[in-house]
């Protein structure tokens, strides 16, 4: 069993636990992705998630904010629990979908692929969510997006279309419109690997200042040093399972299984 | 000349108008086919198995039937099918207006080809935008209204602009059933006087004046959904 919530020794005991996932399966037909993984993150966390591909990483990440159904297990987001039901396939969905959208919009996903809307604006995209979502007055929802435009160094890539940006400014744009939600929890689905190699910094860095003042971050990642430097807790996933978990230092520089050990090797 | 003079007994008049009541038509029924399109193309998409049977039996016939002989069916048939609900339920026979028939039997029509129009759109959207609605919490409709549908505008928008073109051609199908629209007054005038070339001839250009006029608006319409996309010839717009 994988005790994840013996937690990261950053966080407190005291603060507040903003994910939790227990024991969750995904198959994808006869696929078995994900074999009862466990989860947790509380606020402030930095959560990692390594693995090589197929292990299974980016399907625990989607499964948290249910853009993929999970089999079975439980998920909690700021201790609410997901409720989940059978439909008439026999599949797992959401059962009440107004729950789901609750949740979904306290939770800043971004994406591998950027994933803007291409018939907006920059600014527009920023602040699509919080005027017909969260019901920001439109005024308010232009300034805090603009603060955030600034922050994200692309106050003058306000009103160009995503198509017009190079894939690191739409990442960077991507990530101000998950900060535009004050989300609860930052989801990130491989940031940096649709990425030019000359254009990872510059996104690695808008996540790493987001880590240094203490947002709760859900990473997946193949950026190894990256996540050693910013991580509060790493877990490393492999076929479905919850292979090894801890402290970065612990698992990078001391890897108990022969797996992470060859797996950093391999991924350097 | 004088025989296309606006005031009687000039039949110019009688032609705008008939021009007018087609323009009206043609707005109403591909107006009317581009809700049932996208009601169908989300039928299509997201509905049950029932609901998926059901619209690819709709979009199969009315695409497998000649337009005249639909226009004739639903035209006689569909009205003679309201009155006798009508006569069983208690009511009165009604008299249904040419122009109200005119605009629902060419939206059945316009209706099964926009689904498919649709369809193909939607499916052309990147799906990343699609689920990155559905990550920050919008509702169906929301995501719909705010995503789904201007996303797949630029991808619509020809297959779009083809109905349109046929919609207001097709309004002179409706001539057979006797409603006043452009061919039908055209036929009028001309039998009255004989002058048929002239008569033709000017219902021949009125039609062509009708696709010049669409076809600058279509334009705009393109461009203006097309602004988020770099353009093809690789310049920026």
């Amino acid at each position: 069993m994988n005790v994840a919530s013996a937690a990261s020794p950053s966080a407190g005991q005291t603060a507040a636990e903003a994910i939790h996932v227990e024991n969750l399966h995904k198959k994808f037909g006869e696929l078995h992705v994900l074999k009862g993984v466990s989860l947790s993150a509380r606020d402030g966390d930095v959560v990692a998630i390594i693995g090589g591909s197929g292990s299974g990483k980016s399907t625990l990440l989607r499964c948290i904010n249910c853009l993929e159904n999970p089999t079975s297990g439980i998920i909690r987001v700021n201790a609410e629990e997901i409720r989940l039901k059978a439909d008439s396939h026999g599949n797992t969905v959401p059962a009440d979908r107004r729950q789901i959208e609750r949740i979904r919009s306290k939770l800043g996903m971004v994406f591998q692929n950027f994933n803007l809307w291409s018939h907006m604006t920059l600014i527009e995209n920023v602040i699509e969510v919080p005027i017909h979502v969260l019901g920001v007055p439109r005024a308010e929802a232009i300034t805090t997006a603009e603060a955030l435009l600034a922050r994200v160094g692309l106050a003058e890539k306000r009103d160009v279309y995503p198509a017009f940006m190079s894939g690191g400014q739409q990442q960077r744009g991507a990530i101000a419109r998950a900060l535009a939600i004050q989300p609860r929890v930052m989801l990130f689905d491989e940031p940096t690997s649709a990425l030019d190699p000359e254009l990872v910094g510059e996104v690695l860095k808008v996540i790493a200042d987001l880590a240094r003042e203490g947002r709760t971050m859900i990473l997946v990642t193949h950026e190894m040093k990256f996540a050693r430097e910013v991580a509060t807790h790493v877990v490393f996933l492999r076929n479905g399972i919850v292979e090894e978990e801890g402290p970065p230092d612990q698992l990078f520089g001391a890897p108990k299984t022969e797996a992470l050990k060859q797996f950093i090797r391999t991924v350097g | 000349m004088d025989l296309l003079a606006l005031e009687p007994p000039g039949w110019g008049g009688n032609l705008l108008r008939g021009l007018l009541n087609s323009v009206i038509i043609a707005v109403g029924a591909f107006g009317f086919g581009l809700a049932i399109g996208i009601g169908g193309a989300y039928g299509k998409l997201y509905g049950g198995p029932i609901l998926r049977d059901l619209l690819e039996v709709y979009t199969t016939i009315v695409r497998a039937v000649p337009e005249l002989v639909l226009i004739l069916i639903l035209y006689f048939a569909g009205t003679d099918l309201i009155n006798r609900v009508l006569e069983a339920l208690g009511y009165a026979r009604i008299d249904i207006n040419g122009l109200v028939a005119g605009i629902w039997v060419l939206a059945v029509v316009q209706g099964a080809y926009s689904t498919e129009v649709l369809r193909g759109a939607i499916l052309s959207i990147p799906q990343g935008q699609i689920e990155a609605a559905r990550a920050y919490g919008m509702a169906p409709m929301l995501m719909m209204r705010r995503i789904t549908l201007p996303a797949m505008l630029p991808f619509a928008i020809p297959g779009l602009a083809n109905l349109w073109l046929i919609a207001t051609k097709d309004t002179a199908l409706l001539a057979i059933v006797g409603f006043n629209e452009l061919t039908q007054e055209t036929r009028t005038a001309s039998g009255q006087t004989k002058a048929y070339f002239t008569f033709f001839l000017a219902a021949g250009v009125l039609y062509l004046l009708l696709t010049l006029v669409s076809n600058q608006i279509i334009a705009r319409v393109e461009r203006w959904s097309r602004r988020g996309m770099p353009s093809v010839s690789g310049s920026t717009r």
